[in-house]
């Protein structure tokens, strides 16, 4: 791990020649303030994303449809949730926000390879949630998230809304492609003096495997969404039988690009979770190396296993193998990261503030889904288990309770460092147990439902199923309430107004951001530090 | 922190023990009904050999996941409770050990190889039937069943919801059809699956089958039922609207009454005119391009 060896204090004599706010704000160019835009943007659009997923909650509460009009107002609730969460959520927390603020710091680089294209990938998303949120109200795209044909045909869904959807998805796509550009750029032109690839900390090699699966991955997705554009408007019939197409040919475009993007919402996730538990252990990482290539690993692999998504789509047996297989191994490095958290706070001096709580919180449950991602992974139990409460389960294991716990853990490391008042430790643990507590209760619940053969996307369901959705109902609301005790927190820091030492956390935070004040200056680096 | 910990034993050992406990569905009149159960947490129970080879494969997983969860949540509690700060002041600075993380790579390696084995076999196993006894056409359309028998007269019908308000005593709300597809207890059955309108999936748990209906592709599966009854299923694969009211229910009766059955369903779905069939002209066509047995019927 890198050690910074400059001990100039910062932030105080600085001339910080901030711009006005509206140049500030809306033609940022540093890569600190488009970060805190990303932020406010995923609050936002979480704000949509989780209401959405209470009112889902309420109407599975109880069997019969209650406050949904009918099963196409639900399948549009279904999907706005979902590409909220992934697109507009999850995606702008980790990688816009995290990392525009701390990739560059922590390489010691005075800002991003491309501050201008940093600032257009931002206002890029705008316009793309926009687009998303506006569909909702011209008869929204009732297809799930895979979006696949022939459901989102313009026979079967018509109307400007999935076009709406689609467009926003081109945007927010495009928006990450350049993004993913300039972190690659930044990371492999812009270290510090002494910064080697290998003294990288791992939320930089985490953003750095991301930013190349978004480059390789997103592109694929731009293709397949583009033949369904033209598919839906202008006659062609990539994916229509009836005019030489295939529905099953956009499953695979879509998963080629669908399964690297579960990684590139959990690596970034990796890299946070590795640093706090260094950080409240006072130890360095164990298996730093094995811990960089186990994500290279992810990402590697994460590409060659995108059809067990379709292990019940007819692909041939020995396809339906060779994708359990290679899916399989990815246990492996993920096992290697499980293993070498535990060791980082083994013999380790552990102190259990807030973000530490989300990161141990984190290793647990991401165990949780990581092991029932090993059940699914076997074609043979997938063939009952495929599309059921299980998969749900098992996906927000992983995305929201992984991830989450991942974009929690990091705010609460970095909102000292970020806005320079240090977030209240008393609310920040209740905030914690009621969120543990909260999504607990809603996704576990969900194994047992999918293993009784619940189908996912049914605003309505046999009664046999109500017991263990009321639970999970039950379990949402406390996880409502959490996200909302969350805003009460961010709130009352700033309110407070408690100041933040440069390095509240003591010795065992030696990346670079703790070098510099809280907030950093508007221009991090002034010289540039050196490693050693 | 321990909390993590008591809140994750609980959850597994109710998982377990769960297992254990369950009982098995309802048989009124002797015959196996294959649906979910209240608060049941296991899979439905198996009614069919591809189903029990299922069963098999996923205790031996299951198992294998609760170990696994377990051991590191072990791990995490030991961690927290023996370096907490105030007991372990100095930390110690170990950052490499190269026996354990050689043996953390290479034993879930070996997990995973013990796994994989019974995998494979799964798979092959549940690939395709060999020596079918009969064949059954599935075709999942917006937004009910139509299931044919292409070796008993090419017959087909539909099958469709039984609405709340019509559910009779020993029916099952959501679940209850009113033409099942009704095969002989311990034949094999082939299943070919095609598609009409947009995708769904062909699902029912107890007897271990789940295909995809694509348009335009035909997909085989099988499943055999060795247990009298009605096994019920749900369409599995977002189709619009009604996509949580396409149930399907599958019955399993002796060969006699399944020969019975036959005679009666060959005129009574003669005219091919099973209720709600769509009059759309688009429809009748690509009904009679997917599937032979419209052809019949026209």
């Amino acid at each position: 791990m890198a050690h910074a060896a400059h001990d100039t204090p910062h932030g105080h004599d600085h001339h910080d020649h901030t711009p006005g706010f509206l140049a500030r704000w809306f033609f940022s160019t540093n890569h600190k303030d488009i970060g805190t835009l990303y932020i406010i943007f995923a609050v936002v659009a979480s704000f949509v994303g989780i209401g959405l997923s209470m009112l889902m909650r309420l109407e599975l509460q109880n069997p019969g449809m209650q406050f949904f009009a009918d099963g196409q107002m639900w399948n549009v609730a279904v999907t706005a949730h979902g590409i909220l969460m992934v697109f507009y959520v999850v995606m702008p927390a980790l990688i816009g926000g995290f990392g525009n603020w701390f990739v560059p710091i922590m390489i010691g680089a005075p800002d991003m390879a491309f501050p201008r294209l940093n600032n257009i990938s931002f206002w890029l998303l705008v316009p793309a949630l926009l687009l998303t949120i506006g569909s909702l109200f011209v008869g929204g795209t009732g297809t799930g998230w895979t979006l696949y044909p022939p459901l989102s045909d313009s026979q079967y869904q018509g109307g400007p809304g999935l076009d709406m959807a689609l467009f926003g998805l081109h945007l927010a796509g495009a928006s990450s492609i350049l993004g993913a550009a300039n972190f690659i750029t930044t990371i492999f032109n812009m270290r510090a003096p002494g910064m080697t690839l290998h003294k990288m900390p791992l939320f930089v090699w985490g953003m750095l495997v991301t930013a190349f699966l978004l480059l390789l991955s997103v592109p694929v997705l731009g293709g397949a969404i583009t033949m369904l554009i033209t598919d839906r408007n202008f006659g062609t019939a990539f994916f229509k039988p009836e005019g030489g197409g295939d529905p099953v040919l956009f499953q695979h475009l879509f998963w080629f690009f669908g399964h690297p993007e579960v990684y590139i919402m959990i690596l970034p996730a990796f890299g946070i979770i590795s640093h706090i538990l260094s950080t409240f252990s006072r130890k360095p990482i164990f298996g730093y190396l094995g811990m960089a290539y186990a994500m290279v690993a992810i990402g590697v692999v994460g590409f060659v296993v995108w059809a067990h998504h379709m292990f019940t789509s007819g692909i041939s047996v020995d396809t339906r193998a060779y994708f359990m297989a290679a899916t399989m191994i990815i246990a492996v490095p993920t096992g290697i990261k499980i293993f070498s958290w535990i060791a980082t706070m083994w013999g380790g001096s552990l102190t259990f503030k807030t973000p530490m709580l989300f990161a141990i919180g984190f290793v647990f449950l991401f165990t949780v889904g990581g092991v029932t991602g090993v059940k699914l992974a076997n074609a043979g139990v997938d063939q009952i288990l495929h599309n059921t409460y299980y998969v749900i389960a098992h996906f927000h294991y992983v995305l929201s309770l992984g991830a989450v716990f991942g974009i929690y853990a990091g705010f609460y490391y970095w909102i000292g460092k970020m806005s320079g008042y240090q977030y209240p430790e008393f609310w920040g643990k209740v905030h914690f147990w009621l969120t543990f507590v909260g999504v607990n209760l809603t996704f576990f619940p969900m194994h047992f439902l999918g293993a009784q053969g619940m189908p996912r996307r049914y605003p309505d369901y046999p009664d046999a199923f109500t017991g263990w959705n009321v639970v999970a109902s039950i379990g949402s609301y406390i996880s409502g309430v959490s996200f909302l005790l969350f805003i009460f927190v961010v709130v009352l820091t700033f309110l407070r107004k408690e100041k933040a030492a440069a390095n509240p956390w003591g010795e065992g935070a030696t990346t670079l951001e703790w070098q510099v004040s809280s907030p950093p200056p508007f221009h991090t680096f002034d010289e540039l530090p050196r490693i050693r | 922190m321990r909390r993590i910990l008591s809140t994750a034993l609980a959850l597994m050992l109710m998982a377990g023990s769960g297992a254990m406990a369950q009982s098995p569905p309802p048989a009124p009149d002797g015959e196996a009904i294959g649906a979910p159960v209240p608060w049941g947490i296991d899979l439905q129970d198996a009614m069919g050999p591809v189903k029990e080879a299922i069963h098999d494969f996923n205790s031996l997983v299951l198992w294998i996941i609760i170990g696994i969860v377990i051991f590191v949540a072990a791990l995490l509690a030991w961690v927290i409770w023996r370096y907490d700060a105030r007991r372990n002041p100095v930390p110690s600075r170990t950052s490499h050990n190269s026996i354990l993380e050689i043996a953390w790579t290479v034993v879930p390696v070996l997990i995973l190889l013990v796994i994989a084995i019974p995998s494979f076999r799964l798979i092959y196993y549940e690939d395709r039937a060999r020596d079918a006894d009969l064949t059954v056409n599935v075709q999942g359309r917006q937004w009910y069943w139509n299931y044919g028998y292409p070796d008993h007269g090419n017959f087909s019908f539909d099958s469709y919801p039984v609405a709340d308000n019509e559910i009779r005593p020993g029916q099952i709300a959501k679940l209850s059809v009113d033409n099942p597809l009704v095969v002989p207890v311990g034949a094999t059955v082939r299943v070919l699956t095609t598609g009409h309108d947009v995708i769904h999936s062909f699902f029912v748990p107890s007897l271990g089958v789940q295909k995809y209906t694509i348009p335009g592709r035909t997909l085989e599966t099988w499943f055999r039922a060795d247990r009298a009854g009605t096994f019920y299923g749900q369409c599995n694969q977002i189709c619009g609207n009604n996509h949580w009211f396409m149930p399907i229910a599958v019955r399993a009766v002796p060969q006699a009454e399944f020969d019975a059955w036959v005679a009666e369903a060959r005129t009574k779905f003669a005219e091919g005119r099973a209720p709600g069939w769509p009059e759309r002209d688009r429809t009748t066509e690509v009904a009679a391009i997917t599937d032979p047995s419209a052809e019949a019927r026209r």
